[in-house]
């Protein structure tokens, strides 16, 4: 079910870039044009995100393309999708930005031509490069994680031995977001809350990258354990890589000994939380971040409005929920089978 | 010449659009014998040897080998029928050895079960006959059987390329200048080689430009003009002059030449 | 043919003097050969060498500077496993650099190839056995596809292999919805297709069978390609298309054979993975294409055709395995290792141009 859902999305997807081509047209008739710009069409984060901006387009009346980089960090066809939209004339831009700070000056194209752009997912370097950032708050996603983990071990906290697992060598900032926000829940003096990997806890073993998929997980799980064995409690940037880390400790005999927590709320993830793989993950909601978003163009192209950002954060957030099978006090969680009800993908 | 030829040709026509490129061409080659094709550039001596050893389909024309009518559609139909041709290229494999070389495409395999199922090359046996072969020839002075082509002399590869078309029990061997990219003492080898394959009773069809040479080691020679076979002459009975001014067209064969 | 040679009268044999001449020809050279041209030569005749010594050194110098966490046999099998997939690809990467072709499609084989096995397996309940089958025949009728189009529709390799990369991802990301197949649905439904993540203990040693299996492809294809007239042919071929197709290959078949074979070890490759990841994964391997142009190049096979040993493949994916483990257990950062990998590619480049400019 979940496979004709998605690829009747890409389908749709396929149906709004085949109309491209009367784009310009649209633009003289009244309906209200956007765009939706992923990093990628393949992971099902951002297959999720589609189907909440194809959905909300389809309630509001609005005439969406959507567009998708081929692999994370494809900055190019990014810088592409924004100026083909601009030249359509729609009214905002819904982006997930492969670089942060390397669509800065397309963006503020945009902005200038008078289009609302919406970073969805990832902010932009400064956060006001666009008009809105409707994202998770990844800082809080790891804080989350790291609380739990900390009081799941008790004492056993300040002899634990973490192995870190981040994404890729560039450290974007859904990455040192993620990191950081863990080990500030653990309770590990972060120092540069930009910087992954500067802090001098003597608890923390390593950090190694994944790529964020199951074949990095493992591996760096490998040469983390290497390192040093006894490794206890294990951060993974996504669920894919905590899938990964986990048949590492397997194929060593450590996998019911090691707390593994994440960062997604993807349903493999959380089904793997159901099953004892996971000990805990941040949920995140990437079809409210794609509906709100385009509820946001609608209202600019009606009233002029821009979103505003929530209380106290330089982005509006669309939420985090906390999913465990073993709830701790003082922390609020949903179990793994409500999260099967919610989760993406 | 009371013997039949090995290898005739008669009236052959190649067109490349409006150019004609043989026009009514005949060739004759007899049993152990050098000949040489001489021919200024353009003259379709290359077209005559292309339509003999299968590289280019006649329009018209027919060709026999030993008496029998043949067709090739390909240069491998015709080295099957057991005309080799050595290219001025040579067609050696730079980086295979000289073994591998000289059994391209006719490797022997080991006998038994690793040669039958799991298609393993007699190596040993393969070395042997390379050796001999060239042992043969006179071309030992190579000192490992299984060092690569690129590392010999350019003469050294002629002569590869020469007993790999003689050991195959071939009937005709064309040679497509085989001195022209060779030093003076290399060439000498390798028309000494020449001679040597002859006098094993396999007929030569030599194309070169270098007079002296072909003066040297050719029976006859066949002197090609415009499209066609101009006349055959014996290197004793004409000097290199002569042969000259026929190819060019400065003087006319006598009679009894182009009779052939 | 000049004037001045034909006017020259007939029986005057101005090359009567050779025969007092040095007969040795160009020897002259050995007497002043150095220690380089004799190394140089060495590893003209015997390409695999140059992988084989830096393996070693960086074995024993990693050794030397991660300790004992590096230098142990747990370790060291370790690395074999994390090479075992890269290796595998590189196998399949050797046969078509060996044509002096390239292939970026061999990730992409794998990976639709494991989605398709597993999907088969796993959500339609096919029986493993027919689901691997199918996988293989998978992998091959993808090579032949390239191989068709290389030799009937004469584009280059790199062109071609570059459409199916991105063909066979798509397909990829159609089948299997972008989404992992959990190893827990593996284990429940065809569990055989995790074989090759099984492993026995030798010692401290961990021996996956996906790595032996890794050593047993790289062994059948060395086989082949040295023991058998198609393999002597595959080396004509790259070496010179031309004088194989004269000397009587029949080159555009054996292209075809080769890209099948690539397609096959692909799919193979593709059974390999699911043990070695545990679950299906169609993001991963993103970059195997490339890691396995690697392997293949550091292992010291021309990337021009015709030269090196599939078995510097092997020694390659296990150089860039060193490489990584040693530079992780040093403490040193992911984008250093990146760099130090990029120098060892140019470092073997050079040293293969080098080589190949061994003089007669």
């Amino acid at each position: 079910m979940i496979k004709s859902a998605t690829k009747t999305a890409l389908l749709l997807g396929a149906a709004t870039i085949a109309t491209m081509a009367a784009a310009p047209a649209m633009a003289a008739s009244h309906e209200v044009g956007a765009c939706l710009i992923t990093k990628t069409d393949t992971n099902p984060f951002f297959v999720k995100m589609k189907e909440g901006a194809v959905a909300g387009a389809e309630a509001n009346g609005i005439n969406l393309q959507t567009f998708a980089g081929k692999i994370d960090g494809d900055v190019e066809t990014q810088v592409a999708a924004v100026e083909t939209c601009i030249a359509s004339g729609a009214k905002g831009i819904l982006i997930t930005p492969s670089d942060s700070r390397a669509l800065a000056p397309v963006v503020t194209q945009a902005r200038e031509a008078g289009l609302l752009v919406i970073a969805l997912d990832t902010p932009f370097e400064p956060a006001d490069t666009a008009d809105a950032t409707f994202a998770t708050d990844n800082f809080k996603a790891g804080v989350l994680i790291g609380e739990w983990a900390k009081a799941t071990l008790g004492d056993a906290a300040a002899n634990a031995k973490i192995a870190l697992l981040d994404l890729n060598a560039s450290e974007i900032s859904v990455d040192y977001l993620r990191d950081q926000g863990f080990l500030q829940g653990f309770g590990i003096d972060i120092k540069d809350p930009t910087d992954i990997g500067d802090e001098d806890d003597a608890r923390i073993v390593g950090n190694d990258v994944t790529n964020g998929n199951e074949e990095g997980g493992r591996t760096a799980m490998e040469n983390l354990l290497q390192k040093d064995p006894e490794i206890n409690v294990v951060y993974t940037i996504n669920e894919p890589a905590a899938a990964g880390a986990y048949e590492a400790l397997k194929s060593v005999g450590r996998e019911n000994d090691v707390l593994i927590v994440s960062v997604d709320g993807g349903c493999p993830g959380v089904q793997n939380i159901a099953d004892g793989v996971i000990g805990a993950t941040s949920m995140q909601f990437p079809l409210l971040m794609a509906s709100k978003g385009i509820e946001a163009i609608k209202h600019f192209a009606e009233t002029g409005e821009k979103p505003q950002n929530t209380e106290g954060l330089d982005f509006y957030n669309t939420g985090v929920e906390l999913i465990t099978d073993k709830p701790v006090d003082g922390l609020e969680s949903l179990t793994s089978e409500a999260g099967l009800g919610k989760c993406w993908g | 010449m009371t013997q039949e030829p090995i290898l005739k040709a008669r009236g052959l026509v190649k067109r490349y659009g409006k150019v004609t490129a043989l026009d009514q061409a005949d060739f004759d080659l007899y049993p152990g014998e050098i000949l040489a094709v001489i021919g200024d550039n353009g003259a379709g001596k290359s077209s005559l040897i292309k339509a003999i050893s299968g590289a280019v389909i006649p329009d018209e024309g027919e060709i026999t080998l030993e008496g029998k009518r043949i067709q090739f559609q390909s240069p491998l139909e015709a080295r099957d029928a057991g005309i080799e041709t050595v290219y001025q290229t040579l067609a050696l494999s730079p980086a295979l050895s000289i073994t591998d070389n000289m059994f391209v495409g006719r490797e022997l395999r080991k006998p038994g079960f690793m040669g039958k199922y799991l298609r393993m090359l007699d190596h040993k046996a393969m070395e042997a006959f390379a050796r001999e072969k060239l042992n043969d020839l006179g071309l030992m002075t190579i000192q490992n059987i299984n060092q690569a082509v690129e590392t010999l002399s350019g003469g050294q590869r002629q002569g590869v390329a020469v007993a790999r078309a003689a050991a195959f029990g071939s009937k005709v061997i064309i040679l497509d200048e085989p001195t022209a990219a060779l030093g003076v003492k290399e060439s000498r080898k390798v028309l000494e080689l020449i001679q040597d394959v002859r006098s094993r009773g396999i007929p030569i069809v030599l194309i070169s430009h270098n007079m002296p040479h072909v003066f040297e080691v050719a029976d006859r020679i066949h002197v090609h003009r415009l499209g066609s076979r101009l006349c055959t002459i014996r290197p004793g009975e004409y000097t290199m002059s002569d042969a000259v001014a026929f190819m060019t067209g400065a003087a006319e064969p006598p009679a009894e030449a182009t009779a052939a | 043919m000049s004037e001045e040679t034909v006017s020259r009268p007939k029986g005057q044999d101005f090359e009567a003097s050779l025969e007092r001449s040095d007969k040795r020809v160009a020897s002259f050279e050995h007497n002043h050969r150095g220690v380089m041209d004799h190394i140089q030569k060495a590893l003209h005749g015997n390409p695999t060498l140059v992988p084989v010594i830096v393996l070693v050194l960086s074995v024993v110098i990693f050794g030397v500077i991660a300790g004992g966490k590096f230098f142990s046999a747990f370790n060291l099998t370790l690395i074999m496993q994390q090479v075992s997939i890269i290796g595998l690809l590189a196998a399949a990467q050797s046969l078509i650099i060996l044509t002096a072709g390239i292939d970026l499609s061999v990730a992409a084989i794998m990976v639709l190839m494991s989605v398709i096995m597993g999907n088969l397996a796993v959500s339609y309940g096919v029986p493993t056995f027919f689901a691997l089958l199918i996988g293989f025949a998978g992998g091959g009728a993808a090579g032949f596809l390239n191989g068709l189009m290389v030799t009937r529709l004469k584009l280059p390799p790199f062109i071609v292999t570059l459409g199916t990369w991105n063909i066979f991802y798509a397909l990829n990301l159609w089948l299997s919805g972008a989404q992992s197949i959990r190893s827990q649905d593996i284990d429940a439904n065809a569990a055989a297709l995790k074989f090759f993540g099984e492993a026995f203990k030798l010692g401290s040693a961990r021996v996956t069978y996906g790595s032996l299996l890794m050593i047993v492809v790289f062994f059948a294809l060395w086989f082949l390609l040295n023991k058998t007239a198609w393999g002597r042919h595959v080396y004509a071929i790259g070496d010179d298309k031309e004088a194989a197709e004269l000397a009587g290959i029949r080159t555009d078949r054996t292209l075809v054979q080769v890209y099948m074979l690539a397609g096959l070890v692909c799919a193979i490759a593709a059974w390999s993975s699911v043990g070695r990841i545990g679950s299906i994964s169609p993001q991963a391997f993103y970059e195997g294409n490339l890691q396995s142009i690697t392997a293949v190049v550091i292992g010291g096979i021309s990337l021009f055709g015709g030269r090196g040993s599939i078995l510097g493949a092997l020694f390659g994916a296990l150089i860039v395995g060193v490489f990584q483990s040693g530079l992780k257990l040093a403490g040193v950062d992911v984008l250093w290792q990146v760099f130090a990998v990029g120098w060892l590619i140019i470092l073997a480049v050079s040293i293969d141009q080098w080589i190949r400019k061994v003089s007669a």
